[in-house]
């Protein structure tokens, strides 16, 4: 009983940072309608600026000082971030801006470790509150309590503000209708800002306040990314107390799952999310998204016709340039275009789903991922020959799409997404931690093609007759009934309801069939790099597939392969030198903010515009 | 539809590819280093520092073959397939004669299942998975570094000699923890069997809940911890544990906690009275260890970390292995690794034959506060080769000697 | 005459709220009726649940002799029942004439096909269709950039193309100029008549419902308060008071209900 107590308190004393960097993140969404990936980033620059402060800010009130000025410090990053970087694509298609939080992130990184280098930093205990305080003759540390006491009056100085100030109003009233805000005369683009600065400083003060229970070092941006999500997602978007409550949930069950189920705490929480969100589908306290139709922000989508045979004869003289390669390119230049097309293929697989059906999946990793491991797995286990392995990847990551399509279709827009996250976490995790069959994060080696494949030449043909025949495929999809009906769905699904089409069914099996491309980019990957891991079921992965179709645009067809390949020739190039990553960052952002509609949307302007192509009416 | 524009950047980087191989026309001889040096950076960058100087060193000594030794790094990331790429690139466009590096395990594993399936040499040498030489070891891959098991074999030999009876462990959940607490359990129960293991606690990797933990471990009341964890987790493991009193009363074993990049920045916290394995470079007066702490320091104006010695001496394993091969040609080297011997800071190591694992050994001793900052004391180096299980059980082990 | 459509005590409430109460109709073949009411009267919810989008309370909807009630829209659609929408709901990415392509290619079950390209099924068919509502000429247009008013007649097009039986159609000329709205009326009237399809639907402007309407419902509060021809509905005292009684005149008022 004691002991119970005492790990309450420990759940709720970790639960206050967790809720001021979620109620940061939530808030920013709820107004902005911003997916903030680089809120780990305002979080990590929090806990070191807080750091920084610390050692110059000395005795009790330098340290509260310190926190307070680190939270305002991010606060003003936020807004500078804001304003250069995501004030420009508001009027991008929706989501788009995530783009260019990542690439922030990217930016804080390198910026980061240049500043603090790259040794992680332990926080300083708090003056006044080093020791502990025996509770029914637990050790409980005092600046646990001092934690647990303060919470409530930042969730209480939150809800003042939102609810009882003319600022908060506002800002409630742009979350429920942003037009209406800018009918009652007031600079949405300020207010955009000034939610940004206080979600930003909210980050930052968590970064600052947990650092005498820890420290910081350079990857507690994506570390907490998950976590953070996931308490808004359970909370409710734009939601101050589902966030509090959330995080509160959270963390203590985790201190229990620490205690009970210690081989499982990386499941547990995705766990929860999902229960959560198939019961309460926008969260213990989110309102019902006022869905409008999806993936129409900004300029309506054009329409799609085959290429033509112009075209055609184009991509028929390039395919065979590909299919040359081996005569007069390298070795590598094989193997990097092999990556290319694999890559390519992924991205279009979750293209034709997000582009054509306006399903955004933030877990299409999973069936990446899920592809390569079907196909290891067969290896490793049973000793299936490459060719049955590589048969079955794309069916049994069909198979998991249509499992977990169907247990998410019933969420829209980011409910969706968050819930595609939480089950692709959860495969993640799982083959994790169940280390005797999957390997763990030693992964499955030694996992090559049959001997007529062996070498890079013969298996970078196999890579191009099916990575460029998935994506045909996917392409031909699209000018199908099935593509016309995917769009229809999405486009208005109330008149295609109307008229016998069964959207969610359509999406379904669209996510099904995208899902098992993925597979098939996976099986080709697990046979050309011979192994698997972890990493290749990661949020990371996802977001890579997910940050290149919007880089490469979201409302053409070939937005997926053109940013695919882009960024993956880039990174090859850049990864070359010391700061790759920032210029990899300030690219992504420069483009983000030069080509709103993605390079391929863009360049078709431009074409458009010096009469390169024929702009013709109502087609592209 | 731009496919086509796929074709075309697809067709200039082959092009690009093409020139440089006639570029890269070799007067030097090439080894390609392939780390998460930006995912790692605290890691990879002592370990490039030790590698730099010994190429220095070797170097001016007239290089190997009569030729200068370069190392061309290059980032993965931290992702496996990005590094099986690099490697691909680093041997056939680069041409480089052999392959290099990483810190992580599992990146380790897909560079050695790539070096085997194309028949390139691959020097593991920061990863500590047992299973790069062992479970899933083959004919081209050697390892420098002291494994886990080694290492935790170390410390269950510590462990055996006190009265402490029973255990708790804590080790992040995945490969390398899951392995070091195998080991440490395998080699303590053989020693004394009549210890218990109360409760193992596995924490995710860098997300450790260390309130919790510290409950957890204090509600087994064990008489000994044994820890796995590092990095931030330590960190936050030790002042939790302290705050809360975990420590008071208990022996504390601590795989690599001695290490400079895990103890360091603990400062006026490190935790005092642990045994651990490290790197104590400050205490060392032997001739090679000291001349090599000297350079490294006059070099880099900074005291070497682990990573720096293990970086040096796989220069200097590189260039030992090439002089011995007389020739870059890859079945040549092989064979000159096997049974390898180089002379290096820590004393004479041996890529044994059976295993491919060096006998680098590591140092054991007692971590304590000096000047307020912690350091290893009463530490002894222990040779990697008495810590290694007989060549029966390691044919058992390894398949690929089978 | 035969009743096409037969709806028996019609309800709903809303936390109790009584939105429809038993309501009572019948649609006959070849009919043109209208449903009328001021805002609030309930119209749109009955419309709802006539398509299946609103579960009713209690009640029940017969088309041709079946119980539509608990049905989906789609399935609705497929027994023979078009509607087109308040505020228009097109496919805004695709072309005006694919638009109607959608809806053949749903009518004719092809759409989880994957083998042919979608562009060339029923194109014929769907021109004829759009022939018919006067949109031919914009065809190749891009659906997005069309006039509010072609919209509506691309809505039809739409609601014709599986040969329907039932045509509802929530409040056919909203949004439109007067003049617009006569001729798109007199379009509609003309195809349902050389059709023989029977129509039910809502509308704001009297001189519309007065001009083409065989007979008039009117809904006050969720409750049927009036039936009959032009003539009764427009002399009716009853329903005089209640347009005139809730400050309305028989006047469009363009807010939706």
């Amino acid at each position: 009983m004691e002991l119970f107590f005492a790990q309450l308190l420990t759940g709720l004393a970790n639960a206050a940072t967790l809720f001021l960097v979620a109620s940061g993140l939530s808030l920013i969404f709820g107004v902005t309608r911003i997916v903030n990936f680089a809120h780990g980033s305002f979080y990590m620059l929090g806990a070191f600026i807080g750091y920084s402060l610390m050692q110059v800010l000395p005795g009790m009130f330098g340290f509260w000082l310190s926190v307070l000025l680190a939270g305002l410090a991010v606060g003003v990053i936020g807004v500078i971030v804001e304003i250069l970087v995501l004030r420009p694509v508001y009027k991008a298609p929706e989501l788009f801006q995530l783009v260019a939080t990542f690439g922030v992130i990217l930016v804080i990184q390198d910026v980061a470790l240049y500043l603090w280098g790259a040794d992680d930093v332990l926080g300083p205990r708090a003056p006044g509150l080093k020791g502990i305080v025996r509770i029914m003759g637990e050790p409980v540390p005092k600046y646990d309590l001092a934690l647990i006491a303060i919470t409530p009056f930042f969730l209480f100085g939150l809800w003042y503000l939102i609810s009882k100030t003319r600022i908060g109003i506002l800002v409630r009233a742009a979350t429920q209708d942003r037009e209406m805000v800018g009918a009652l005369g007031v600079n949405q683009a300020w207010l955009f800002t000034g939610v940004f600065f206080l979600g930003a400083t909210l980050a930052g003060l968590g970064g600052a306040i947990q650092l005498p229970k820890g420290g910081a070092d350079l990857l507690m941006d994506f570390n907490i990314l998950a976590a953070i999500f996931v308490v808004v997602v359970i909370g409710g978007m734009g939601s101050l107390p589902g966030a509090y409550v959330a995080a509160a949930l959270i963390s203590i069950l985790n201190v229990f799952g620490v205690t009970f189920l210690p081989q499982s705490t990386l499941v547990l929480m995705f766990v929860v999310m999902a229960v959560v969100l198939m019961i309460k589908p926008y969260g213990l306290f989110g309102r019902e998204e006022v869905a409008g139709e999806h993936g129409q922000v900004g300029e309506p989508e054009r329409p799609i016709k085959p290429a033509g045979l112009k075209v055609r004869l184009l991509v028929a003289a390039g395919l065979l340039l590909l299919a040359l390669l081996p005569v007069f390119g390298s070795d590598f230049s094989q193997v990097l275009t092999s990556d290319v097309i694999i890559f390519c293929l992924f991205a279009a697989s979750l293209h034709f789903i997000l582009g054509l059906g306006g399903l955004v999946s933030f877990g299409h990793a999973a069936f990446f991922g899920g592809g390569a491991y079907v196909a290891a797995l067969l290896v490793s286990h049973v000793d299936a020959p490459m060719e049955i392995a590589f048969l079955l990847a794309p069916i049994g990551a069909g198979f998991a799409a249509f499992i977990i399509g169907w247990l998410c279709m019933r969420l829209t827009g980011v409910y969706f997404a968050m819930l595609t996250l939480a089950f692709a976490q959860l495969i993640w995790s799982l083959v994790y931690q169940w280390g005797e069959f999957t390997g763990g994060d030693d992964g499955l080696v030694d996992i090559w093609p049959s001997a007529w494949l062996n070498g890079t030449t013969p298996y970078y043909y196999f890579t191009l007759v099916f990575g460029i025949g998935g994506i045909l495929l996917l392409r031909h999809a699209a000018h199908s009934p099935f593509g016309y009906a995917l769009r229809a769905s999405r486009d208005s699904s109330r008149q295609a309801e109307a008229t016998g089409i069964n959207t969610k069914r359509i999406q379904w099996a669209a996510f099904t069939f995208a899902g098992s491309l993925a597979g098939l980019s996976g099986a080709l990957f697990v046979f050309s790099k011979g192994s698997v891991f972890p990493t290749e079921l990661e949020i990371a992965r996802s977001f890579d597939a997910l940050i290149v179709i919007f880089l490469g645009g979201v409302k053409t067809l070939s937005g997926a392969v053109v940013g695919g390949a882009s960024l993956e020739y880039a990174k090859d190039f850049l990864t070359r030198f010391e700061y790759w990553r920032l210029t990899l960052g300030l690219i992504i952002i420069f483009v983000v903010i030069v080509a709103p509609e993605g390079i391929s949307g863009t360049l078709r302007k431009v074409a458009e515009r010096f009469g390169i192509i024929r702009q013709r009416e109502g087609e592209s | 539809m731009k496919i086509q524009k796929l074709m075309a950047t697809a067709l200039t980087v082959a092009a690009i590819g093409v020139a440089s191989i006639s570029a890269n026309a070799a007067d030097t001889i090439k080894i390609g280093e392939i780390n998460h040096y930006k995912r790692m950076a605290a890691f990879a960058n002592p370990y490039k520092n030790g590698i730099e100087l010994a190429l220095e060193q070797i170097n001016e000594a007239g290089g190997v073959l009569g030729k200068p030794l370069e190392f061309i790094y290059r980032d993965d990331q931290g992702k496996p397939g990005e590094a099986v790429k690099i490697a691909g690139e680093l041997m056939t466009r680069d041409n480089t004669v052999m392959l290099t590096g990483t810190i992580l395990s599992h990146v380790g594993l897909a560079i050695s299942s790539y070096a085997a399936e194309k028949k390139y040499l691959y020097l593991a040498s920061e990863p500590l998975a047992d299973s790069l030489v062992w479970a899933k070891g083959n004919d081209y891959t050697f390892r420098l570094r002291a494994s886990t098991y080694m290492q935790a074999a170390m410390l269950a030999e510590e462990a055996a000699k006190t009265d402490a009876k029973t255990y708790a462990t804590i080790a992040p959940n995945y490969a390398y923890g899951k392995d070091a607490v195998a080991a440490f359990k395998t080699a303590l129960l053989a020693l004394k069997p009549d210890v218990e293991f109360v409760t193992e606690q596995w924490p995710a990797l860098f997300k450790i809940d260390a309130g919790a933990e510290a409950q957890a471990i204090e509600r087994a009341k064990p008489d000994a911890i044994y820890n796995v964890t590092f990095g931030g987790d330590l960190a936050k493991l030790v002042r939790e544990g302290t705050t809360r009193g975990l420590f008071e009363g208990r022996h504390v074993y601590g795989l690599l906690t001695g290490e400079p990049e895990y103890l360091d920045p603990l400062k006026d916290e490190a935790p005092e009275g642990w045994v651990v394995t490290g790197y104590p470079w400050y205490d060392l007066t032997d001739k090679s260890n000291k001349d090599f702490v000297d350079a490294y320091q006059a070099k880099f104006d900074e005291g070497p970390k682990i990573g720096s010695l293990v970086g040096y001496m796989t220069a200097q394993s590189i260039a030992a292995g090439i002089s011995k091969a007389g020739s870059t040609d890859t079945d040549a080297m092989v064979a000159a690794f096997k049974g390898l011997e180089v002379d290096t800071p820590v004393g004479q190591i041996m890529f044994r034959k059976q295993d491919h694992q060096s006998t680098m050994g590591a140092f054991v001793g007692t971590t304590a506060l000096q000047d307020g900052k912690g350091v290893m004391v009463d530490w002894v180096y222990k040779n990697g080769a008495d810590y290694l299980p007989s060549d029966e059980e390691v044919m058992k082990l390894r398949p690929a000697s089978q | 005459m035969n009743h096409i459509l037969e709806v028996r005590n019609l309800s709903k409430s809303f936390h109790g709220l009584r939105a429809v109460h038993e309501v009572n109709f019948d649609v006959s073949e070849g009919e043109l009726l209208a449903l009328i009411g001021p805002n609030g009267a309930g119209k749109s919810t009955c419309f709802n649940m006539l398509m299946g989008q609103l579960k009713p309370t209690a009640g029940e909807v017969y088309f041709q002799g079946e119980n539509l009630v608990g049905k989906y829209p789609r399935d609705i659609w497929r027994k023979g029942i078009g509607r087109t929408f308040q505020i228009t709901a097109t496919y805004s990415s695709m072309t005006v004439v694919e638009n109607v392509q959608m809806a053949l290619m749903s009518f004719h079950r092809r759409i989880y096909s994957m083998l042919p390209y979608a562009h060339k099924m029923y194109k014929k068919e769907a021109l004829t269709f759009l022939e018919m509502v006067g949109l031919a000429s914009q065809a190749e247009r891009h659906c997005a950039i069309l006039a509010y008013g072609d919209l509506k007649r691309l809505e039809l097009a739409i609601a014709l193309c599986h040969n329907p039986t039932l045509l509802l159609m929530d409040e056919p000329t909203a949004g439109m100029a007067p003049t617009e709205r006569e001729s798109v009326m007199q379009l509609t009237a003309d195809i349902v008549r050389e059709k023989n399809i029977s129509v039910l639907f809502t509308e704001h402007d009297m001189d519309v419902v007065f001009g083409h309407a065989h007979r008039i419902l009117v809904l006050n509060r969720g409750e049927l308060i009036a039936n009959g021809s032009v003539d009764d509905i427009r002399n009716n005292p009853v329903v005089q008071e209640v347009y005139l009684g809730g400050g309305n005149l028989f006047e469009s008022d363009k807010a939706a209900s």
